[in-house]
């Protein structure tokens, strides 16, 4: 490895994979840990301890869902004595009175609260949870009532793409600094459930222009991110900001991963924290140094200028759909399996798009929708 | 049901201060400031830290020019422009309040 290693400035923590909701998007493994696999408070702290001094600045504390952990405060309190921004990704549902202020009272910086739709029914549909909209709404006029700010998370597909002039609406109403229209990444759940998913090309251009005209518009007033559509993509994203470049996560038994779906990677073993350190495991892990850098590219990413743009694209969507982690992601036009991308959408436009396998503790079970997707 | 929020503009008398929610801290594991913000963390060079310790919610960007100006040793007039640019970008991206 010639590469030199920077010390990571992001942390996703899952701390448990326990959540209300069933979202048939969840970036989560389809194998979910069950309670008696999250490591207790101790262990949190201490690997928070450890991330803080090899550099760690910002701490994603995510899910599943994350309140459903009743030590987040006392994480967030040693996040915070540390000076780590912390930043609370949560579906919003089911948070205790006076939580959000106790957790706004231990040092939380920022909460992101995801809405599976602008409108009730569908945020009930996709998250297979009748209520939670409202709830939703209620737990963000608290986050906001606790003087915190806050982002709307919307994760796009075909089901709720229609509904991105409405997330504008939303997410101004609920007076967040920012939204992220997040087209769906086809990884764990959402992956199983890609040709329910998949939105049509159209939709695509239409939401594009949506979200260009409302950047534009309320520049200063909204900051409107977009996660684009990788099937629709020209150039790949630079996942994670290149694999184990700058960010890594945390699985809720502890196993440190470079991304959330790595374990679909076959042959690269991922390490424990409590069986090494977090230092020997960001320097030292195989795993990590498997696509570190420029050095393991083959063509075309080895030749091309925007190497250190988007690091190869995902390592995982690699795997997926050319068969090969190594290999240029195929969302890459210069990647010669590129039109395989196309061939997934075609596969999935022919598809039944109301079979959905909600996310389940106890595993995949395809249901048939019956209410339409309005 | 839109609450009606308009875009914050710089002007002579804007008070900026950072917002609640980002800190300017020394990362001492890097060696450098750290500009920490919801979910992005930002890098200031000098000529941005020193404007952004004067971001205090005290001095007006009046008084934050005759400081800066001293300090560099350059005319207002010369430095005004690229001072409140960057003022209203920071406003912009959520990170000062004017």
């Amino acid at each position: 490895m010639s590469e030199t290693i920077l010390p990571p400035i992001g942390m996703l923590a899952e701390l448990t994979h326990r959540c209300p909701l069933q979202c048939v998007y969840c970036s989560n493994p389809v194998e979910l840990l069950k309670a008696n696999r999250e490591m207790p408070t101790e262990a949190w702290v201490s690997l928070f301890e450890q991330a803080a001094d090899l550099g760690v600045l910002q701490i994603h504390l995510s899910g599943g869902e994350p309140t459903l952990r009743p030590d987040l405060e006392v994480m967030i309190e040693a996040l915070s004595r540390r000076g780590v921004y912390t930043n609370l990704i949560t579906a919003g549902v089911g948070i205790a009175e006076g939580r959000i202020e106790a957790m706004a009272d231990a040092g939380l910086d920022h909460v992101q609260i995801s809405f599976q739709g602008a409108f009730a029914p569908t945020t009930e549909k996709i998250g297979n949870n009748r209520g939670s909209h409202e709830k939703k709404m209620e737990t963000a006029r608290r986050v906001r009532a606790a003087g915190l700010p806050l982002t709307i998370n919307a994760p796009v597909h075909r089901h709720n793409m229609d509904e991105v002039p409405d997330f504008i609406e939303l997410a101004l109403e609920l007076d967040a600094e920012r939204l992220e229209i997040a087209n769906v990444q086809y990884a764990g759940w959402a992956l199983l459930n890609r040709n329910a998913l998949m939105p049509d090309r159209e939709a695509v251009e239409r939401e594009v222009e949506v979200v260009r005209r409302a950047q534009e518009e309320l520049y200063g007033i909204l900051t409107v991110d977009f996660v684009t559509p990788d099937y629709f993509a020209i150039y790949p994203k630079p996942c994670m900001g290149g694999w184990a470049r700058d960010a890594f996560m945390v699985a809720p038994d502890g196993t440190v991963l470079p991304c959330h779906a790595a374990g679909t990677i076959p042959n690269l073993v991922f390490d424990r924290f409590g069986d090494r350190s977090l230092s020997e495991i960001w320097h030292g892990s195989p795993a990590f140094n498997a696509f570190r850098g420029t050095e393991w590219m083959a063509e075309p990413c080895r030749g091309c200028e925007r190497k250190e743009i988007d690091w190869g694209g995902c390592r995982c969507q690699a795997m997926a759909i050319a068969g090969n982690a190594a290999a240029t992601d195929p969302a890459c036009i210069k990647s010669p399996l590129h039109a395989r991308m196309a061939a997934l959408i075609e596969e999935a436009m022919a598809s039944d798009k109301d079979t959905f396998h909600y996310r389940r503790i106890s595993g995949p079970v395809p249901t048939h929708q019956l209410e339409p997707a309005s | 049901m839109r609450p009606q929020r308009e875009r914050a503009v710089v002007s002579a008398n804007s008070m900026p201060a950072l917002k609640p929610h980002v800190r300017l801290q020394y990362d001492p594991v890097r060696g450098a400031w750290a500009l920490l913000s919801p979910e992005k963390v930002f890098w200031p060079d000098e000529v941005s830290l020193d404007i952004l310790r004067l971001c205090d919610g005290k001095h007006t960007v009046t008084q934050i020019l005759e400081e800066l100006a001293g300090q560099y040793e350059a005319p207002v007039e010369e430095i005004a422009a690229d001072v409140e640019a960057f003022m209203q970008e920071w406003s912009d991206r959520f990170l000062v309040t004017l």
